[in-house]
C-alpha cells in the first residue's frame, strides 16, 4: 500500500482518513512552512518599518564583494533546490544510490552557502557593523540585518543537518521517499525565503 | 534498470524553472543599479520576488499538484497575515516625519 493510499484509507477501521489526502508528515511540514513564512514576514515587515522611519539608513553594500557574493549565494541555493528535486524524484523512482548522491550534493551546496554567508558577516563586522552600532547611520541596521540573515542562516544549517539525517536514514532503509520529499519541501522553502531577503535586505541598500 | 533509466532525466524537466529563477535573480541586481526611486525599485523587486516565489511554490514544491483544499487552507491564510502586517506603515511614516532616529 502506498503512502498516499495509507493516508486516504487510514491504518485501520478506528483511524480517520488524513486531511487533504496527504501523509501526516507532509501536512505537518506544510503547516510549519506557513507559520515559518509568517515568522519571516514579521522580521521583514519589522525591518521595513525601521528602514522607512529612519532618515539615515545605511547603504553599505558594494557590488564587490557584497552583491557579487550574494549573487553566487543565490545561484548556489537555487542549484541546491535543483539537486534536492533530483533526490526526491530519484527516491520515488527507487534509485536509492542516485537519491543519496543528490542529497549529499544538496548538503555540500548548503554548506557552501553557509560558508559564503558567514564570510559576508565577517566582512561587515570588520567594517564596524555591530548589533546596535555601525559607522554609517541608523544603529538599528545591524540588528535588522543580522537577525534576518541570521534566522535564514539558522534555517540553512538546520536544513543541512536534517538532510544529512534523512540521507543516512534513507540509505540504511529506515526512512522512505516520503521523508526525502518532506525535507525537500523544507529546503525549497529556505530557497523561497532567500528570494525575498536578497531584494529587500541587500538590493535596496546598495552603495552607489 | 527501469528505475535507473527513469531517474536519469529527473533534473532535466526542472531546468527551465531553474534558469528562470537564476534570470530573475540577475534581473533584480541589474534593475537595482538603474536610477529608480526607492518606492519604484521596491515595487519592481517585490514583483520579481513574487514571480520567483510562485515558480518555486508551483514547480519545486509542487503545491499545484496537491489537493485544492490544502492550497485554499494555506495560501489565503498566509496572504491574510501579510496583509494585516501592513497596518504598521502609517506609524512608520509618522516616525519618519518626527525623525526619532536622526542625528
Amino acid at each position: 500500500m502506498s503512502e498516499s493510499e495509507t493516508a486516504m484509507q487510514g491504518h485501520g477501521a478506528t483511524m480517520e482518513a488524513s486531511p487533504y489526502a496527504i501523509p501526516s508528515r507532509k501536512l505537518a511540514i506544510w503547516l510549519f512552512i506557513a507559520s515559518d513564512a509568517a515568522t519571516f514576514g514579521v522580521f521583514l515587515f519589522g525591518y521595513g518599518y525601521l528602514r522607512t522611519a529612519s532618515v539615515d539608513w545605511p547603504t553599505p553594500f558594494k557590488f564587490s564583494p557584497s552583491i557579487l557574493n550574494v549573487l553566487v549565494m543565490t545561484a548556489v541555493l537555487i542549484t541546491s533546490s535543483l539537486t534536492m528535486l533530483g533526490a526526491v524524484d530519484s527516491a520515488k523512482a527507487g534509485d536509492g544510490a542516485k537519491a543519496g548522491r543528490f542529497l549529499w550534493s544538496t548538503i555540500l551546496l548548503g554548506v557552501i552557502f553557509a560558508g559564503l554567508h558567514i564570510r559576508e558577516w565577517f566582512g561587515l563586522i570588520d567594517e564596524g557593523v555591530r548589533l546596535f552600532q555601525n559607522p554609517w547611520g541608523s544603529p538599528l541596521f545591524g540588528a535588522t540585518f543580522f537577525s534576518i540573515t541570521g534566522l535564514h542562516l539558522l534555517h540553512v544549517i538546520g536544513g543541512v543537518v536534517a538532510i544529512a539525517v534523512v540521507a543516512r536514514g534513507f540509505a540504511r532503509g529506515r526512512l522512505t521517499p516520503g521523508h526525502v520529499e518532506t525535507v525537500g519541501l523544507y529546503w525549497h522553502f529556505v530557497d523561497l525565503v532567500w528570494m525575498f531577503v536578497v531584494p529587500l535586505v541587500y538590493l535596496l541598500n546598495l552603495s552607489r | 534498470m527501469a528505475a535507473s533509466k527513469k531517474s536519469d532525466n529527473t533534473i532535466a524537466k526542472y531546468l527551465p524553472v531553474y534558469f528562470a529563477l537564476l534570470a530573475i535573480a540577475g534581473a533584480e541586481v541589474l534593475l537595482a543599479y538603474q536610477h529608480f526611486s526607492t518606492g519604484s525599485l521596491l515595487a519592481i523587486l517585490l514583483a520579481l520576488a513574487f514571480c520567483g516565489g510562485t515558480l518555486a511554490l508551483r514547480y519545486f514544491m509542487h503545491l499545484a499538484q496537491e489537493s485544492r483544499g490544502l492550497f485554499l487552507t494555506l495560501i489565503p491564510a498566509v496572504i491574510f497575515l501579510f496583509l494585516i502586517m501592513n497596518m504598521i506603515w502609517s506609524d512608520s511614516f509618522r516616525l519618519l516625519r518626527m525623525r526619532p532616529f536622526g542625528h
